[in-house]
């Protein structure tokens, strides 16, 4: 039994290449409250948020995109310049927890969890950002859509580390909303990101906590795309309304103990019909 | 969390080297600082970073003690409500006892220090700020009012002062 806290990129491979089982602990926010109830019992820990090479961003303005290192936590990704670039991703990072969660909870680490109701994962499948994976082998990457292939269920093999998420940086409206018990402080009953590209004319809608993994409704996107006036911001209220009917008839959501499949249904269509009407403002 | 442990590690804790031994891997902060540390300030409710009652300083960043893993806190400066102003209240704990901010007491420690936390990043905050920087910390008793005077008292004088 160890934990290990390398402070550099080849220490942290080197550290799960030598414990290929280890549990990979980032912010801790959500493995810390499974070691607290005692759900996982952790033999080897190898610690990944000192490692400065992950703690970092890059934009690159000519080709477009942006290089999210996993260890950069939700208050960097809440605040500007990482705001200016996907305000959805901003958008989203600030519903996530408390303050005291975002400081410590990394976007690594919400992708490695793959928890339908993550908060930050409907913004990546929005956007189909792309996962970095390292190990001592070498570099691959994975389409988010790929990555994510159930509830807490990944493509992340033994002794890999998730280094970075990249992400184009778009020209359109982008927003990220979701319904949960309060406003503070909650798991998202049904969460829905939006992204409109003018460049490409396209609209991008993904679905969180109404499927085993994040959900995208091309049937609604396409509607919106061949309706919207993108220069005007222009979308008819009668497609709005038929978008959030089918973005609802593309979830596939479940009764738990937060809520009903058919309220999640419900409410999934609402927030997308409402995202979709702030994104093209105008009748 | 009576597991056997064969961990040995330091921590920096107020601006001491504290010594933790015999230690479980999976034991998170508030733990060790209540019970190996002796630090009973920092109080443990939900143990899932929804009430803020244990939050501290982890390199000068407001986080939940019950989700940090001590053992992975090494090396780091930890700041617990012990430390925040020994020997004579901060100005924040002394406002909270003149708004009357304080009822049962069990979530002021977590509310002092997310308090100290917002005041140092935003001297100057709005009532809106307030109340969402201080969401992760759950009063059951004095309805907030209190606890958002007590804030709004410090960033009005520490205004005087400057």
């Amino acid at each position: 039994m160890s934990v290990l806290v390398p402070t550099s990129l080849d220490g942290a491979l080197q550290a799960l290449a030598d414990h290929p089982d280890a549990t990979v602990l980032a912010g801790g926010t959500d493995l810390m409250v499974e070691f607290n109830g005692g759900r996982r019992r952790p033999s080897d820990v190898v610690v990944v948020n000192r490692v400065p090479e992950l703690c970092t961003w890059r934009h690159d303005p000519v080709v477009g995109t942006l290089r999210i290192g996993a260890g950069v936590t939700y208050a960097e990704i809440e605040r500007d310049p990482i705001a200016t670039w996907v305000p959805a991703l901003a958008q989203a990072a600030r519903t996530v927890g408390s303050p005291q969660i975002r400081h410590a909870a990394t976007r690594g680490g919400n992708v490695g969890t793959g928890s339908p109701a993550g908060d930050g994962l409907p913004v990546l499948a929005a956007l189909d950002a792309v996962v970095e994976l390292t190990s001592a082998a070498g570099v691959r990457t994975v389409p988010f859509a790929e990555f994510m292939v159930g509830p807490k269920r990944t493509s992340r093999a033994a002794g890999e580390l998730i280094t970075a998420i990249t992400l184009p940086v778009l020209d359109g409206w982008q927003g990220y909303t979701k319904v949960g018990v309060r406003n503070a402080m909650v798991i998202a009953t049904a969460s829905v990101a939006l992204a409109v590209s003018n460049a490409d004319a396209g609209v991008a809608i993904a679905l969180g906590s109404v499927g085993p993994t994040i959900l995208r409704c091309p049937e609604a996107e396409a509607l919106a795309a061949q309706h919207a006036d993108f220069t005007e911001r222009r979308l008819a209220a009668d497609v709005v309304v038929e978008c959030g009917r089918l973005a609802a008839a593309a979830s596939r959501p479940i009764d738990d103990h937060r809520s009903s499949a058919e309220y999640r249904r419900h409410a999934v269509g609402v927030l997308a019909g409402r995202l979709l009407r702030r994104a093209f403002p105008h009748e | 969390m009576s597991d056997p442990g064969n961990l040995v590690y330091t921590l920096h804790v107020n601006g001491e080297a504290r010594d933790v031994r015999d230690a479980w891997v999976g034991e998170s902060l508030l733990y060790v600082l209540r019970e190996r540390l002796g630090l009973m300030g920092s109080k443990g409710a939900c143990e899932q970073g929804e009430c803020g009652s244990c939050s501290v300083l982890v390199d000068g960043n407001l986080v939940c003690s019950c989700l940090v893993l001590a053992a992975g806190a090494v090396g780091q400066e930890i700041v617990t409500i012990e430390g925040i102003s020994p020997g004579a209240p901060s100005d924040v704990q002394q406002a909270f006892v003149d708004a009357g901010a304080v009822q049962c007491g069990f979530c002021t420690p977590g509310l002092v220090m997310a308090a100290h936390s917002l005041l140092e990043r935003s001297p100057q905050p709005s009532e809106m700020e307030i109340r969402e920087e201080l969401s992760g910390n759950i009063c059951r008793c004095t309805g907030y009012g209190r606890i958002i005077d007590a804030v709004q008292r410090v960033a009005v004088a520490r205004r005087g002062d400057a």
